[in-house]
This record gives C-alpha cells, sequence and structure tokens, in this order.
C-alpha cells in the first residue's frame, strides 16, 4: 500500500534579484520508496531541495509531511523532522575530522571541550551498523571524495533521519564507488527509509528508483512509475520540447578540415585523466556535435580549444597555428567564439548593460583609435538586437534582467557577429525557452550556409540529432563513436555509444 | 649587534610583542569565523580612549578598564552589524569605521580636555606590572620574562587558550566550521550569524585590551594616532598565522622584534622617523615571503 | 527606458538619505558639545560662504581631493581592493619639493618637469603592491597600508635630511620662486593647478566612459571570467589601472605641492587618498561627478573648520561624518526593501509573459 510521507503543493521560489528558480511544484513521494527527481541542469531541482531542507526560504506553496502542513526555518526544523540531506558539494569541515563533523551541532561535551573519545566510538558504531566505512580519526580534507560522501550520509543517519535526499550522489564518483553506493541505498529502502533520488543519469534512475518526478525550467511536468517509461520518453521529457525539430539543412559536402585535435591530453587536479589521446577534426561548413554525459572529457576539450585552459600534450591545428600554444584573446583573433556554458558565470557580466555584454568581444573592431565609436557601438548593438531577437527594454539596462532565453540570445549575438569563422557552442539552449531555442537553432544553420564551421556539445539529443552533420561521441576522454548519418541514428544509440556499451572500430574512429 | 645578548632589548621585544599579540588574536578568531575584522585600528583607538577617560574621571582602574573594554567591544559589534545584517562591504566599513574612530578620538579628546594632541590633563591609570616569583630571579631568564605589566602575560595567555579553544571545545569548533564551509555548519543547525557575532565580540574584547595596553600600560595617556597602524599589520600577522595561534605568536614576535631593533636604534642617535619603518618594512618582507611560500606550497599540492 | 530610470533613482535616494543621516547626527553631536549650538550649526553649514577668501579655500581644498578620487576610482574599478595612493601622492610631493628646491630651471620648465616627475614617481609607486600581488598572493590591501607608513616616514626622513630648514626644525628651506602654480583670483590662494585639476577630469571621463581601456577595466571588475573568456587581457587591464591610479594621485602630490606652498610642510601623513573613497562612493563611480563629491566633502571640511575656529566643536567631527556617510552607501541592505519587492514582481511578470507566449 503506498503511504504518501511527504507532498509539495505549488511551491515557488524567487531568488533576491529576480531570478525564478521553482514555480508551482507539485510532487509527492511515499514512504519506503525510492523517488527519483530529474531534469537538467538548471532545471530547479537543487532549489527544491534546499526548500524541503529548510537552507531556502520558500517563497509561496506548502509543504506536507505525514500529511501535515509543516515549515522549517532552518535545516534544524527539517532535521528534527527526520529529513536529511546529502548535497552535491560536499557539506563538510575540511580541517576538522570525520568523526568531529559527524556530531557536528550535536557534540557530546566533557565540561567545556569537545568529548572526542565519545564522537570517534559514535562514528565507528554508527558506520558499522549501516555497513558505510569511514575513518573516524582522519581530518576530512585528507579522505576519499567516497568516503566523504558516506560520511554525508551517515550524517543524516546519525541525526534521525527517515527521509533522506540526494543530490546528485554519484557525479563525483567512480563507477565502482557508485555500485557500492546502490547496494547501499538498496539496502536502507529495505530497512524502511524513503529516499529522494536528484539526478540526471537516467540509467541509474532506472535501475534504482521506483517512481520518477520530471522538472523542467522550475516547473514540475509529470511523476511517472520508472517501469512504465523508458530513458528516451524521460529525456524527452527532461529536455525536449513538444515542438518537433525538423529544419531544412541545405544540402552541403564538406571536405576541407579547418580545425584539427591531435593527441589531446589533459589530467585534472584530482589525477583523473579527463581527456585521453583525443583525435578529432572539424571540417569547413559543418556543424560537428557532440554526444557524452557529462564529465567525460567535453568540457575540458572545448576549455582547451577555446584557450581557457592549457592542455597537457598534444596539439590543435588551425589555420597553420597551434592552438594548445595560444591564449583566448589570441584565438579570438584567430577567429574562434564560444558560447560558453554557464550564462551567468562566463558567458555575462550580469550587472553589466546588454550594450557592454554585446561589445565586450569586439572591442577592438568597435573603436577608433582606443576610443569607442558610438556610431558603430549604437548600429551594432542595434543590428544584434534586432537579427537576433533579443527582447530587452533598452540596451542600457543589466543584462541579468532579460529572461534566460534573452540573455542567451544576446551571447550568442555577440559570437555569431564576432567575425569568427569556429564557433563553439557549450550546451546553448539549456534553460531557454522554446521560441528562443528554435530561433538560435535557426542562426546556428545560418551561420553554416555561410560556410562557418561550429562546434556543439549538447546534452539534448534532439538538437544534436536536428543541427548535426556528424555527431562524435565522448566517452572517457576519448572518442567512442562517429556518427556520420545523422538522419538515421536513434537516441537509443547514442545513448549506448555515451554508456561506453559501444563503441566504433579503428577505421571509424579515424576518420572523426 | 651587541644588542642581540642584551637582556634589556629582549624585554622590549616582548613589551611591543603585546599590542599586536592582541590585535593578532582579534584578528584570528574573527577570520577563523569567516569574518574580515578590518576595524582593529578603530577598536584599538577608541578602546584606548574610553580607557583613559573612563580612569581619568573616576581615578578607579577597574573603570577605564571596563570603559576600555565597552567601547572597542561596541565598535566592532557595529562593524559586525553592519556587514552581516545590512550586508555592507567588509573591506570598505572597516576602513570607514577606522576614519571614524580616529577622527572621532580627536574630537572627542578635544571636547572633553581640550587638547587635541594628548591627555596629559588627565590623571589617568595604568594597569600594573608585575614580577613573578621564582622566574624573577632566574638569571636571564628571569630578566627577559618578568617584570611585564599583566596585559603582556594575559596577551600570552590568551593566544594559548585561543589555540586550546578552537582546537578542542565545541564553541571553537562551531567556529571553525563556519568560517570553513558556512553550508556545511547551516546544514547541521548551526546558527551562522550568532556564532560569527560571537567571534566579533570576542575580537573585540581582544582589540581593546590591545589599545588599552598602549595608553594604560607602559606609558598612562592617550596620544592621537598612537596605534600607529597596529590594528593593519595584524592583518599581516594573522595572514602569517595562517589560522594557527602559535603561529600568530611566532608572527606577532617577528613584529616585537623589529619594533625593539627600532627603538635600540632610536637610542643610537639614527634618524626616528628613519627607524620608524623597520616594523612595517620587516613586516612587508616577512608577510610576502610567506606569501610566496603559501602559493607555492599549494600550486604543487594542486597538482599531485 | 523605466527600468533604468528607476534604478538610477534608487541610487540617488541612497546617497542623499545617507547625507541627510550623518548630517543630523553630526548636527546632534554639535548641539552636544557647543556652548552656542545654533551659531556652530550656523558655521558649519554656511561658513564656506562668508569670506571670499572661506570660498575659494573649499576650491583650493578640492583640487587634490579630485586628484585622489579620480585615483580611487580608477584602482578600484579594476577589483582590487588598493590604498597605495596614499604612498603615491605623498612620495611625489616629495620628489617635487625636492626638484623644486635643488633644480633651478626657468619658469614653465620647471613646472613641467616636477609635474611630470611627480606622475612618473606616483604611478612607480602604484604598481608595486599589484606586482607583488601578482608574484606572491600577497594581498594589495595589506601590502599598501604597510607601504604607507614606510613611505611617509622615509619621504619625510629625506627632505629632513637634505632640506631642513634648521632654524624651524620641521619644514624644508624654500622653493625656487618658478616652483609655483602662481594665484588666478587676487586675495585668495587658488592656483593654476585648477585649471590642471579640469583638463585631468575630462581626460578621465574620456578614459574611464568612452575608451576600449575603460570599458575593459568595467568588464574586468563586474566579472573577471567573462573578461577572460571575451579575450580581454586582464593582467594587462589591472596593471594599466592601477599604474594610472598611482599617476593621478602623484600629480595631485606634485600640483598641491607647489601649488599651495612655498616649502615642504607635510610634517604628518596626508589624508586626502582616504577622502578619495568616499568621494568615489558618493560620485557613484563616475569620473565627472567625481568634481561635485569632492566640491562637497571640501565645503564640510571647510565648514567644520570655520565653526571649529569659534572654539568649542573640533573640526574632526568631518570624520564622523564622512565614517557614517559611507557606512550607509555601502550597505547593500540600506533601504532595499524598495529595491526587493520591485524585483519579486517583475520576475512573477517575466513567467507570466513567457507562459503566455509559449501557450
Amino acid at each position: 500500500m503506498a503511504e504518501e510521507i511527504l507532498r509539495v503543493e505549488d511551491l515557488t521560489k524567487i531568488y533576491p534579484g529576480g531570478v525564478l528558480a521553482n514555480y508551482n511544484i507539485n510532487f509527492s513521494v511515499d514512504k519506503g520508496e525510492i523517488h527519483a527527481l530529474v531534469g537538467e541542469n538548471g532545471a530547479g531541482k537543487s532549489t527544491l531541495m534546499k526548500m524541503l531542507f529548510g537552507i531556502e526560504e520558500i517563497t509561496s506553496g506548502k509543504v506536507f509531511l505525514h500529511g501535515q502542513e509543516v515549515h522549517f526555518h532552518s535545516s534544524k526544523d527539517a532535521i528534527a523532522h527526520g529529513i536529511g540531506m546529502v548535497h552535491q558539494h560536499m557539506m563538510l569541515v575540511p580541517s576538522l575530522t570525520v568523526a568531529e563533523n559527524l556530531v557536528l551541532g550535536i557534540e557530546q561535551k566533557k565540561g567545556l571541550f569537545l568529548d572526542k573519545k565519545k564522537a570517534i566510538e559514535e562514528t565507528e558504531a554508527i558506520s558499522k551498523k549501516y555497513n558505510l566505512y569511514v575513518e573516524a580519526d582522519k581530518r576530512v580534507r585528507d579522505i576519499s571524495i567516497g568516503m566523504k560522501q558516506k560520511l554525508e550520509i551517515l550524517k543524516t543517519m546519525y541525526r534521525g533521519a527517515k527521509i533522506i535526499i540526494l543530490d546528485e550522489p554519484t557525479a563525483v564518483l567512480a563507477p565502482q564507488e557508485t555500485e557500492e553506493l546502490f547496494e547501499q541505498l538498496l539496502n536502507l529502502k529495505k530497512e524502511g527509509y524513503t529516499i529522494i533520488f536528484i539526478s540526471h543519469k537516467l540509467h541509474e534512475v532506472k535501475y534504482l528508483c521506483d517512481r520518477l518526478t520530471v522538472l523542467k525550467d522550475g516547473r514540475s511536468i509529470g511523476t511517472y512509475k520508472v517501469a512504465d517509461v523508458t530513458p528516451e520518453e524521460i529525456s524527452r521529457l527532461m529536455v525536449g520540447r513538444d515542438v518537433k525539430l525538423e529544419y531544412d539543412k541545405t544540402e552541403q559536402t564538406f571536405g576541407e578540415r579547418v580545425l584539427t585535435v591531435e593527441h589531446l591530453n589533459y589530467t585534472d587536479k584530482f589525477g583523473t585523466k579527463k581527456v585521453d589521446d583525443l583525435n578529432f577534426s572539424l571540417r569547413r561548413g559543418e556543424v560537428l556535435g557532440i554526444a557524452g554525459i557529462e564529465g567525460n572529457g567535453q568540457r575540458e576539450a572545448m576549455e582547451i580549444l577555446t584557450g581557457n585552459m592549457k592542455a597537457e600534450s598534444g596539439s590543435i591545428l588551425y589555420k597553420g597555428e597551434n592552438l594548445c600554444e595560444k591564449n583566448i584573446s589570441e584565438n579570438r583573433k584567430l577567429g574562434i567564439a564560444h558560447v560558453p556554458e554557464d550564462r551567468n558565470l562566463n558567458g555575462s557580466a550580469p550587472e553589466m548593460s546588454v550594450r557592454d555584454n554585446l561589445i565586450a568581444a569586439s572591442l577592438g573592431r568597435l573603436s577608433k583609435n582606443r576610443i569607442l565609436d558610438p556610431k558603430a557601438i549604437e548600429e551594432y548593438c542595434g543590428s544584434c538586437v534586432r537579427d537576433f531577437k533579443v527582447k530587452t527594454a533598452s540596451l542600457d539596462i543589466s543584462i541579468k534582467s532579460l529572461s534566460g532565453g534573452n540573455i542567451q540570445k544576446a551571447i550568442v549575438a555577440r559570437e555569431f557577429t564576432a567575425g569568427a569563422d569556429v564557433i563553439v557552442l557549450n550546451q546553448p539552449t539549456r534553460g531557454v525557452d522554446v521560441g528562443a531555442m528554435e530561433f538560435i537553432h535557426k542562426k546556428i544553420l545560418e551561420m553554416r550556409d555561410e560556410k562557418k564551421s561550429l562546434i556543439l556539445v549538447s546534452a539534448d539529443l534532439a538538437e544534436l540529432k536536428a543541427l548535426s552533420d556528424r555527431i562524435i561521441v565522448f566517452h572517457q576522454g576519448k572518442i567512442a563513436g562517429v556518427l556520420s548519418d545523422v538522419p538515421h541514428v536513434t537516441e537509443e544509440e547514442l545513448g549506448l555509444y555515451m554508456l561506453g556499451l559501444k563503441s566504433d572500430p579503428e577505421e571509424i574512429l579515424k576518420e572523426a | 649587534m651587541s644588542f642581540l645578548t642584551n637582556l634589556d632589548f629582549w624585554f622590549t621585544v616582548l613589551r611591543c610583542t603585546t599590542p599586536v599579540l592582541f590585535a593578532t588574536m582579534a584578528a584570528l578568531i574573527a577570520s577563523r569565523s569567516g569574518m574580515l575584522n578590518l576595524g582593529l585600528e578603530g577598536a584599538m583607538t577608541i578602546a584606548a580612549l574610553c580607557g583613559v577617560l573612563g580612569s581619568g574621571f573616576t581615578g578607579s582602574l577597574l573603570v577605564g578598564a571596563l570603559s576600555g573594554l565597552l567601547a572597542g567591544t561596541v565598535f566592532t559589534m557595529l562593524l559586525a552589524y553592519f556587514v552581516q545584517h545590512l550586508k555592507a562591504n567588509k573591506v570598505v566599513s572597516g576602513v570607514a569605521l577606522n576614519l571614524a574612530a580616529s577622527g572621532g578620538s580627536v574630537f572627542c579628546l578635544y571636547s572633553i580636555t581640550g587638547d587635541k594632541n594628548a591627555s596629559n590633563s588627565l590623571a589617568s591609570s595604568a594597569f600594573p606590572a608585575f614580577d613573578i616569583p621564582v622566574l624573577q630571579n632566574i638569571p636571564g631568564l628571569g630578566d627577559i620574562l618578568s617584570g611585564h605589566n599583566c596585559l603582556t602575560y594575559v596577551a600570552f595567555i590568551v593566544t594559548i587558550l585561543i589555540f586550546i579553544v578552537l582546537n578542542k571545545t565545541s564553541f571553537g569548533i562551531h567556529i571553525r566550521a563556519v568560517g570553513e564551509s558556512e553550508e556545511a555548519a547551516r546544514s547541521v543547525g548551526i546558527n551562522v550569524e550568532k556564532v560569527r557575532y560571537q567571534a566579533m565580540f570576542i575580537s573585540g574584547l581582544l582589540a581593546s585590551c590591545g589599545g588599552m595596553y598602549l595608553s594604560m600600560g607602559y606609558v598612562n595617556r592617550f596620544t592621537s594616532g598612537m596605534v600607529a597602524g597596529r590594528g593593519y599589520i595584524a592583518l599581516a600577522t594573522n595572514a602569517m598565522a595562517a589560522g594557527n595561534a602559535l603561529m600568530g605568536m611566532v608572527s606577532s614576535i617577528l613584529y616585537g622584534f623589529g619594533s625593539g631593533i627600532s627603538i635600540y636604534l632610536q637610542n643610537n642617535n639614527v634618524d626616528p622617523y628613519l627607524i620608524t619603518i623597520i616594523p612595517y618594512a620587516s613586516i612587508i618582507v616577512f608577510y610576502v615571503l610567506f606569501s610566496f611560500y603559501y602559493k607555492v606550497k599549494r600550486k604543487t599540492e594542486d597538482s599531485l | 527606458m523605466n527600468k533604468k530610470k528607476r534604478f538610477e533613482w534608487y541610487g540617488i535616494i541612497r546617497v542623499a538619505a545617507s547625507i541627510l543621516i550623518s548630517l543630523i547626527i553630526a548636527a546632534i553631536i554639535i548641539f552636544a558639545v557647543a556652548e552656542d549650538p545654533l551659531t556652530a550649526l550656523n558655521k558649519f553649514l554656511l561658513g564656506p560662504f562668508s569670506t571670499k577668501r572661506n570660498f575659494f579655500n573649499v576650491i583650493e581644498t578640492m583640487i587634490p581631493l579630485v586628484f585622489c578620487g579620480l585615483a580611487i576610482n580608477v584602482m578600484h574599478k579594476s577589483g582590487l581592493f588598493s590604498m597605495v595612493a596614499d604612498s603615491s601622492f605623498y612620495f611625489a610631493g616629495v620628489m617635487a619639493a625636492t626638484i623644486a628646491i635643488a633644480c633651478p630651471m626657468p619658469n614653465i620648465v620647471h613646472q613641467i618637469v616636477i609635474l611630470a616627475a611627480a606622475m612618473a614617481v606616483g604611478g612607480v609607486i602604484g604598481i608595486i603592491p599589484v606586482l607583488i600581488k601578482k608574484r606572491t598572493g600577497a594581498n594589495e590591501l595589506v601590502i599598501s597600508l604597510m607601504m604607507n607608513y614606510i613611505f611617509f616616514n622615509l619621504g619625510y626622513w629625506l627632505i629632513r635630511k637634505f632640506f631642513l630648514d634648521t632654524s624651524n626644525g620641521s619644514f624644508s628651506i624654500g622653493f625656487q620662486p618658478t616652483a609655483s602654480l602662481g594665484k588666478m583670483l587676487k586675495g585668495t590662494n587658488t592656483h593654476f593647478g585648477l585649471i590642471i585639476m579640469i583638463v585631468v577630469v575630462i581626460l578621465m571621463w574620456i578614459l574611464m566612459d568612452k575608451s576600449k581601456f575603460g570599458r575593459e577595466l568595467q568588464i574586468t571588475g563586474s566579472n573577471e571570467n567573462f573578461a577572460r573568456y571575451a579575450g580581454i587581457k586582464i593582467g594587462r587591464v589591472v596593471l594599466g589601472s592601477q599604474l594610472i591610479g598611482g599617476m593621478l594621485a602623484g600629480l595631485g602630490g606634485g600640483v598641491e605641492m607647489i601649488g599651495m606652498y612655498k616649502k615642504f610642510q607635510w610634517i604628518t601623513a596626508q589624508t586626502y587618498v582616504w577622502d578619495g573613497i568616499l568621494i568615489n562612493l558618493l560620485a557613484g563611480t563616475r569620473p565627472l561627478m567625481i568634481p561635485v563629491s569632492a566640491f562637497f566633502i571640501s565645503y564640510i571640511r571647510i565648514g567644520a573648520l570655520v565653526m571649529s575656529r569659534g572654539g568649542d566643536v573640533d573640526s574632526e567631527i568631518v570624520s564622523i561624518i564622512q565614517g557614517i556617510m559611507i557606512m550607509l552607501i555601502a550597505s547593500e541592505r540600506f533601504l532595499y526593501r524598495l529595491k526587493k519587492n520591485k524585483e519579486e514582481k517583475e520576475a512573477l511578470q517575466n513567467q507570466a509573459m513567457e507562459m503566455e507566449a509559449e501557450a
């Protein structure tokens, strides 16, 4: 018998500054189930959970626990009601030990002093009980990520949580650690705990969860039994639109390689090899789609290509130069433009005006003798706003007050008109409304018609299929597959490559 | 170089270390909780003034001490309120309060005593000096360590206390949690704002002691500008302490050493203005070297 | 257009409220301390207008304040909080006095050389903190504050060592008669440095608001990541801002030295740069508004001076006023509620608009 334990009604959250993160969300969880909350990055999953856990103030709406309405003013309240949360970004104090972190806030004292012995005892006891092994007297900054996560889970149980929320727990785990985690979660379910599992990794959701709720653009789309939906259907709900993406692409033949990546390598500061002997090239006038589960090296490869990161070894040949030896401004001068993944962190200066954001990459071009040419600027901005349909009250207002779609269109406008020959787009339509998305797609194809070469990194498989001439799939820092017959590629097939379950033989990969 | 064996010199070093040690501890406990207490200079100034005013008008050291503590602590809590609740920029508001304090202290001094430069007209009290029994009789060490103003001993004891508190008490652990990972602290139900106010309160008390030592320790009068940047020097010594109270003691003594050298040189007919440079210059040098070491250390850690 | 006007009004209201509140507090203090508060208040508010000399004192004091305000403006726009302009100002003054005393030169040439040297010295000093920060990661605020103490003592020591007027004991011997910026108006001390100041204000306005460099600096200060992604050479831009700021402060020191003095008299550190922070805030960090806010600060300084001549209210009351003003303006939440409700309403409106569009 399904017994509802938690329900959320018309929950809305507006952050200071006017950002709307959640809008009229409705969602309910049954006792003893593992319930997935899925959605793209930026869909509002974390915000929703932060409200449930009392960390963020609710703007409007109601929360019901065991049928009673509850108001959490702090995480203390949530904890007291048996809700525990394991955050995406570890909430641990690095210089304190595992035991100190476990008991933080509810320490047992000997007078004024922390009873360290007791803390260690309790840690070892609870670690044994739930079979989650942690080393009690090690400092948190010295333990592995897998152990940190176990500690986070133990923290919630130590505080009496019956409902445990896990926010993208496998994002930082290696495959074996993920397996371990799933075993432990299934054990907890057997013992009667309720788990809310936030993820955008659909194969995990399929494996682990009973039901799922889809969030998109801050709104709840629906709740489904996992057994009743396929990963493709979930993906479409998360990311796709009701609109079918079908564009008329002009026939092209591609021959000349305009940019070639050879034997590219990069190891991150944790020692993981993110880019592993990567080889591919970009042909003139094509849209090269890059698919891959987040964290498989696409981000690093693009950052190296555009000049923001330095490769460990390897080269990127473009117009007779090796891009690996150049920085961003030199790359831009050579003709590389970049629509970055995070529009607020890297793609714009949110506090500055729309005008300033538009001209930022073309300051040299729009100046005469180092003085900005106001007429040229007005002309340029005017044409950007017109040609890219950027809806804004004026050029003087801060760009952050525009809607996500319009900010993105402004960024695309800036990059598409910077006089570049190669344009890298990273998740260009994430968090963007349908109209803006279609418009950006049209513009991408226009660039293609003008014989510009584009690289499109996207989690939206439908978008990749509709726009790309070729798709390459990243898996663990390498190319797993090269798909040249895009119209006949299925999302299922792409999924197999992305999960590393299929990979192309050498001869095909050589043609990447 | 003979001064290095001169016992008076080392005594002076400890004497000069005292106010900066207080200020460094004040900076340390604030920064451990995640607050940047830039108002140390101002807090020390008005504590120095109010201690003198309090004891000057009542003839009581106790009243003076309480006035000084109250003034510096209220000042610091005001800064904490503006930064935490009104979301003022930490650096700008610290600078603003210091400006108000430096001018305001001269204003008060003039309005109350009619003298803009020093509180000579007031018979203010001073904290007593102590000879430590047994220790004072040890040759060499006794001359250096015994006979200091009681505030000097308080400063060193406080340093050890802070070290213990931050490492072994739950209050100290809460402070560290709040400073290192505000979200972690919040997620376990710790009231971050409250802990920061508590840390700033202690910071204010300590800064007040540092200020009072200047005007009620070695000398017993307030002179305008007497804090002479020690509140800012404490930022450098705190940075060098890297969160460790005992390291903070070391860096403060480094300052005391530089100060001692400049006093020694003063007695040897070197121009006073040139000498004044020594403590500040030595602090910059130590701070820069330390920052460089720390930067290199972090780089190698990252690449491992 | 509506959105822009609304938010600008918000900024102006906050500044006006800060000024009002701090003046009210000052009035309260005056009433508490003065024997004849109304006269004191009168002298404070209207003192500068009471005589020609007083009024032009305001103009004269304004000149170094403008230079320092502009210096802080450009240096802090980069995101760095360096206070080294204090060292630049003082030591440039020392350099100016040195050339004024020891290097006889024909008229006009002498002044030009002095001011050029002052600018150069100021600029070189200005970039020291940022260079140290780049190499070692040391914080520029701490470094610059220590430098200020060092350069003051070093500078004054140099003057005492080489140019001390032994009959006086504190000041230097006199400048050459050619080392002067003359008098613009009879009966006042207002010198031709005023013209230099006006020219500099206009140049800085063009640089900050209208040039490529100024825009790059603004973007770098606003979001360094984005500046990098857009291809802006942030290292160069930040270094440039510190160099220009140091040069401005240096020029200010040089102008003040040969404009207002006939010998070196700075026996204590000068505080114009600290006023520069408030001047910059009041001006909304816009170069053209800096003379206006500098005039205001200068006005209340002279007003306080006039009032203090009456005997019972010390001129340092100005520091208290300034401190309060800065605190209020620097507090984001001061009068924030005016803005918050509007932002929430707008966000919901945008949502509604988009949902309609999709339907």
